[in-house]
């Protein structure tokens, strides 16, 4: 059982603080963000979600910046804490709209009385926005959506994508509009966190020279397995001898569902006919090669409560009574190959004893159509490099390279990447020592974070949306959204 | 409720100090009390959320109690429920003024509208005043009865509050029972989930205690409620529904067919989004299946895509609790998932505690097919700028060496990272190669080689330069530079601040001297000198050992720190199987994540329902002392083959970071530990009572006879069998699915109680009659033990826990056993061997 909830600011400071059951200590959340604060001296390593602490053990996730943080002296169930820590996270908002400082500081009421529901003497109750409606009776007072971060996956929409009403996803689930009205609308967006790792951008030959040399005496089985898995790769591999072979790639992905409908009808979602999940025989991460047009294959998913599964086999649709709120509808994974949006090349290049050259080229792999945002590429540089000199292709607006000194750390930043365009960026290095060894060990890797709508590398498709009729004429807004965003793309150089 | 969290601290300049804006407000509630004008109520919100506000920052607001109660007759319920939340923080230190409050809320209990009812109630139990209790009997009652199920659902939790409070009223007024009612017939499932979780905790409590809710504890695993509760499942919110498959986990179903039964039953609630109620229903499959070793490795199976799921779908605090648990999976059938590895791979963004995980995982799975890729992923990883990453890393690659049978490759890989030349990776890296060296001498050329290039200033880290000096030493022979690159540290001496590295110097000294004496001898003088001259204990008495054994018989000397060593075969674990299969039972909860049974982190109190298990952990293992001294008698045996040989072990004391990996016994120790322990033999969990096949019984007949504490002058009719045996697990199994089938009060000679304070006396004196004592703890005046005994013919097995009152010699008996005819018999012999306990 929980003993006591808190959120803290940034600070340290207390937003609401409710004890359950009054047997641990008052000063807890002192005593928790000092922990925390100091955990590892050198702050290179982050406190875990979870620690014991003179018998009080002490759960926390981190949402937009603020502590959820919960204690108890039982045994409980850790996975059952965090999650529901953030299912609080998620009631909040969908109470408020806005999860932020200020907006929770505004509501702290609203919140105390969402809290006296959701957990009784240290027990779940329920944090179901749909249940909790019933109990809650303060009404939200909204803060300034535009000028504050949002919560959540849905925030990726509030930037490039004009078609989109921009206030829906940060709406909150019991105010009405301004006009006293409803809207009615269902958001559904699909989203894809990708991850993708290419291997050292040695050519070909170059590998299996390496491999010869460094192992030929001893690693006979070794080699063998390495020459099949470069066969198999080969389909993988560009033409340019500078680009990796994809090492691994996973797609994680969410159906997001986020309903202001009235009345709770029915919704039945159709997915991807030819759908399959469970990779059967087929082994994790196998390029067999043979996937270029075929079906959409989940290596496993699983679905909200609400998620009715009984056409699946038959027509692939879901049919699910929404509540209240932002929920997920179903979570997949898929190891399948897919094609990676961006390809990265890499050049680190010694010109003479204190200086380098950095050549990085990033080509967008998807349809002209699509456009990319906010993209970032970093690259660690060698511990002893003092100055770098960039040199950045012309005629593209909105980009910048920096290196951060403090981290040794090379930024190059993109507003916009239109698809099937390419950007180089040269970066000339000096260090303060003359080098040893090889170059390519101190620096690297390459890694980028970007965010695409509309495109989903998996191809699932929500092919439609259908809302039951409850004889009201107006037809509701509905909003069927993709977007893709890198997880954790790295390319080793 | 919102505690004056910081009241100890003196304001900050920043924030108010609060007493001139108390006093303030306490005058404008006190105006508003008794107003009526339109737009009060507005005015009180403003003012009602400034006190919570204060009470929320840390400012103690208690002194505008009075008013608070005054303002709080009204109608609006946003204002109630502020009101109750203030209330609800400070009644307990404030019990006078809190009286004031029963009178409003016990009417609010009355009120028309459901919710106030819901919400008076539950304020009014919440308060915390035990000396109010009496008011709480009444409106729990009626609340328990109330038309609304959300006043049930609230009168469910505020039994279990009043219980805390008071548990004579709660159970004067016989609320128990009403809850076991409501829970059976309830139609509304919150209300059903809110009784079962109030029981277990009621009825837990009181299980040490009263004979009566120790059987309605057992009654909640019975099979009619068991399936009761499995046949609503679908009704319970996510968060009832891990509470009701906790419960089932603990249910022992009689065969297989009715294990399937509840596995396909609950087959689709491990493809539920919220991971509580998938690693929930994993440990309901895992604990279910373990005495089937097919299925139970189906299940392993079964269970990775959606774990795989759930750790790439939540945030990354989430994915850490279930990448915990899939972790202790990995690491009890790695085989399983040697195929995934690459699901284990790092990647850049993750936080430091996942990584952790992921790389001991990637150790784990390591074996022949994949050791190449892994092994050439880490070295990615130690390529990395953050450092320790690439420390951990580094181990990890050591690790898998030392797992594997085919080490070239990765030997040639750990001296490449010495070829680096950054420090923290060549640190790691000696004290990886000297393990190695350690287990594979044959390759100690190769590594010379490369160690020999590595210029001792280049390593400061203690033991990095242990490990350094230490294959300094031992390869004297083949490293030519050796004694002069001793001969340099000897003369820095005084800079050297680790007794850990000054120790393995003078070692390192000693060996290479006898080696190559004519190079060495003056490094080893001067190392002598400074050694005995040392101002750490330990360093200035091996300076002078060394010193009088040269002096004594150099060839003593020699054969006492250079005796010739065999290859260390395995590496001691740092943790016990039977510590593992602990942690494995309580699978979903902070053990896992800890790494460790709960007994070493909760306190005895909070332990929660059923909590026989970690009951059990706390006490200490029944033979254990003299099963330490076996073991170690038997490490000692052992020595040639497990460990380098005395004088390395000797030496090894200095190495703190595998020291345990000298001196503990191995891994396979289990067996040693097993075999010195009658008691703990080689049972498997499944079947303890058919430990001994009929064959054996003409010898356990002999035995139970033979023994000499068999009583001459009354034989019982019950024999028992000498070598009956159980392990803890299967032991707690039992205890959980058996009644009790008797229990008595006997008394204890007071000759006997003097011998108690040797806690192991008792544990021994009846093992002598075939009683084996599983767990014994507690302390003056009160002992608790847990004995085991068996039928020397037949299966029946016989469970008893011991309460042993030192003081007034009292001695309370619960035995349990699957043969109720004979339990009267046993419980006879059990008396009188403990009549005798004390008098021999």
């Amino acid at each position: 059982m929980i003993s006591q909830f808190f959120v803290l600011s940034q600070r340290g400071d207390n937003i609401v603080f409710r004890d359950y059951r009054r047997d641990v200590q008052k000063g807890s959340a002192e005593i928790f963000f000092r922990k925390v604060k100091f955990w590892k001296e050198d702050g290179k390593e982050e406190a875990p979600p979870v620690f014991n602490l003179d018998g009080v053990n002490y759960f926390h996730v981190k949402v937009v910046g603020l502590l959820f943080v919960a204690t108890t002296r039982t045994n409980l169930a850790p996975s059952l804490a965090l999650e529901l820590l953030q299912r609080i996270a998620r009631a909040i908002k969908d109470y408020l709209g806005v999860l932020s400082e200020e907006s929770m500081r505004k509501n702290f009421v609203l919140v105390y009385e969402l809290l006296d529901e959701v957990i009784d003497f240290g027990y779940v109750q329920t944090t179901s926005t749909e249940v909790l409606k019933s109990y809650v009776f303060n009404e939200p007072i909204v803060v300034d959506a535009a000028r504050l971060p949002t919560l959540g996956p849905a925030a990726l929409f509030m930037q490039g994508n004009k078609r989109m009403p921009g206030t829906a996803v940060t709406k909150s689930v019991v105010a009405n509009d301004p006009g006293g009205r409803k809207r009615e609308e269902i958001f559904v967006d699909i989203i894809e966190k990708i991850s993708v790792t290419f291997s050292s951008s040695v050519s070909y030959s170059s590998i299996s020279s390496a491999c010869l040399c460094s192992f030929a005496d001893t690693l006979d089985c070794y080699l063998l397995e390495a020459w099949s898995i470069l066969k198999r790769l080969g389909v993988m591999l560009s033409n340019d001898d500078e680009q990796g072979y994809v090492l691994t790639s996973e797609i994680d992905g969410t159906i997001q569902m986020k309903s202001y409908l009235t009345g709770n009808p029915e919704i039945r979602l159709a997915l991807n006919d030819d759908l399959h999940i469970g990779r059967g025989s087929v082994p994790s991460f196998g390029y067999s090669g043979s996937s270029g047009t075929g079906a959409v294959i989940l290596d496993d998913c699983n679905f909200h409560e609400s998620v009715h599964m009984d056409n699946f086999d038959i027509d692939r649709t879901l049919s699910l009574v929404p509540p209240d709120g932002e929920f997920p509808v179903m979570n997949y994974r898929i190891t399948q190959e897919f094609k990676p949006p961006f390809t990265v090349n890499t050049l680190i290049e010694e010109a003479g004893s204190l200086k380098a050259e950095v050549i990085l080229k990033i080509r967008a792999e998807f349809p002209s159509s699509i456009t990319a945002n906010t993209i970032l590429i970093e690259m660690p540089l060698p511990t002893y490099t003092t100055r770098v000199n960039f040199d950045l292709d012309r005629g593209i607006v909105g980009q910048n390279a920096d290196f951060k000194e403090s981290q040794k750390k090379l930024e190059w930043n993109i507003k916009k990447i239109v698809g099937g365009s390419e950007h180089t960026l040269r970066a000339k290095l000096n260090f303060s020592q003359e080098l040893h060894g090889n170059i390519t060990k101190e620096a690297g890797p390459v890694s980028l974070t970007f965010t695409i709508p509309m495109y989903n590398p998996s191809r699932l498709q929500v092919k439609y949306l259908q809302i039951a009729k409850k004889g009201k004429t107006t037809n509701p807004y509905r909003w069927v959204r993709y977007v893709t965003q890198a997880n954790s793309y790295v390319a080793r150089i | 409720m919102a505690p004056p969290v910081q009241s100890h601290r003196s304001p900050s300049p920043s924030q108010p100090s609060g007493k001139g804006e108390v006093s303030d407000l306490k005058t404008q509630l006190r105006q508003l009390a008794g107003s009526r004008a339109p737009g009060t109520d507005d005015t009180k919100r403003e003012l009602f959320k400034k006190v919570i506000s204060y009470m929320t920052i840390g400012i103690d607001v208690s002194s505008v109690f009075s008013e608070m109660v005054m303002c709080s007759a009204t109608s609006d319920i946003v204002l109630k429920k502020m009101c109750y939340l203030y209330v609800g923080n400070y009644a307990k230190h404030n019990p006078d003024l809190a009286l004031l409050t029963i009178n409003f809320l016990q009417r609010d209990c009355k009120d028309e509208d459901p919710m106030i009812r819901g919400l008076a109630l539950r304020s009014l139990c919440s308060l915390g005043v035990a000396n109010l209790v009496e008011y709480l009997v009444g409106p729990l009652g009626n609340g328990l009865k109330d038309g609304n199920s959300y006043v049930r659902m609230v009168a469910a939790v505020g039994v279990l509050k009043l219980y805390h409070l008071s548990a004579s009223t709660c159970l004067d007024a016989d609320f128990p029972p009403l809850l076991k009612q409501l829970m059976l017939k309830d139609k509304d499932a919150q209300v059903v989930a809110n009784c079962l979780t109030s029981l277990q905790e009621i009825w837990s409590l009181e299980a040490s205690t009263s004979e009566e809710a120790a059987r309605e504890r057992e009654m909640l695993l019975s099979k009619p409620v068991v399936y009761y509760f499995l046949n609503r499942m679908k009704e319970f919110s996510e968060w009832a529904q891990c509470i009701v498959l906790e419960l089932v986990s603990k249910y022992v179903p009689v065969d297989s067919e009715e294990i399937f039964d509840i596995m396909n039953l609950l087959e689709d609630r491990l493809q539920h989004a919220n991971g509580a109620v998938v690693l929930a229903t994993i440990k309901v499959f895992l604990h279910m299946t373990l005495s089937m070793t097919d299925v139970h490795q189906q299940v392993y199976e079964r269970i990775k895509a959606p774990l795989l799921t759930l750790v790439s779908s939540g945030s990354p605090e989430q994915s850490y609790a279930v990448l915990s648990h899939l972790h202790l999976l990995v690491m009890r059938a790695p085989y399983i998932f040697s195929s995934d590895y690459k699901h284990f791979y790092c990647q850049y963004n993750e936080p430091f505690y996942v990584k952790k995980l992921k790389l001991d995982m990637l150790t784990a799975v390591a074996n022949e097919s994949n050791t190449y890729e892994i092994v050439t992923e880490l070295c990615e990883y130690v390529a990395n700028v953050d450092i320790p990453m690439a420390r951990e890393s580094i181990r990890a690659v050591g690790k898998i060496a030392l797992q594997q049978y085919d080490v070239n490759a990765i030997v040639d890989r750990l001296l490449q990272f010495l070829e680096m030349e950054k420090e923290h990776v060549t640190a790691e890296t000696l004290v990886l190669v000297k393990d190695l060296l350690r287990k594979y001498p044959q390759w100690s050329h190769d590594c010379i080689a490369v160690v020999g290039n590595i210029s001792s200033k280049n390593v400061q880290e203690p033991k990095a330069k242990a490990a350094l000096i230490w294959m300094l030493g031992e390869y004297a022979q083949d490293m030519q530079d050796s004694p002069y690159i001793l001969e340099g540290l000897v003369e820095n001496w005084d800079e050297e601040n680790s007794a850990e590295v000054r120790l393995h110097l003078l070692t390192a000294v000693m060996k290479c001297f006898l080696r190559r004496a004519p190079e060495t001898q003056k490094a080893l003088g001067d190392a002598l000198a400074a050694g005995v001259a040392d101002f750490h204990q330990d360093v200035h008495d091996r300076a002078l050992l060394y010193y009088r054994l040269l002096k004594y018989d150099v060839s003593v000397a020699e054969r006492i720190v250079n005796p010739p060593k065999q290859a260390v075969s395995v590496f001691a674990d740092t943790q016990s199987s039977e510590m593992k299969d602990r942690i494995f039972d309580e699978f979903n909860s902070l053990s896992v994540v800890y790494q460790k049974p709960s007994y070493m982190f909760t306190d005895k109190e909070h332990r929660g329902p059923f909590a026989f298990s970690e009951e059990l952990g706390t006490l200490s293992i029944g033979t254990e002392p003299s099963d330490g001294a076996v073991a170690a008698q038997r490490v000692e045996a052992n020595d040639k083959d497990l460990l380098l040989g005395t004088s390395e072990k000797e030496e090894s004391h200095g190495y703190g970071n595998n020291g345990s990996a000298y001196s503990a016994p191995s891994y396979d120790a289990s067996t040693t530990a097993g075999a010195s322990q009658g008691n703990f033999d080689l049972v498997s969990i499944d079947q303890p009572s058919t430990l001994h096949p009929p064959s054996g019984f003409a010898i356990d007949d002999l035995l139970g006879l033979g023994m000499p504490a068999a009583p001459s002058s009354a034989p019982p009719v019950l024999l028992l069998n000498a070598k009956a045996a159980i392990d803890p697990n299967a032991f707690q199994q039992k205890w959980r699915q058996l009644p009790v089938s008797l229990s008595q009060e006997t008394s204890i000679d007071p000759q006997g109680v003097a011998g108690m304070t040797n806690p192991h006396a008792l544990p021994q004196h009846m093992q002598g009659h075939s009683i084996n004592c599983i767990a014994s703890g507690g302390q003056a005046p009160n002992f608790k033990f847990f004995f085991f005994a068996q039928k020397a013919e037949g299966s029946s097995a016989y469970l008893v826990e011991c309460v042993i009152n030192s003081s007034s010699c009292k001695v309370q008996l619960k035995i349990k056993t699957d043969d109720q005819a004979t339990s009267q018999a046993f419980s006879e012999l059990f008396q009188s061997a403990l009549s005798k306990f004390g008098s021999a």
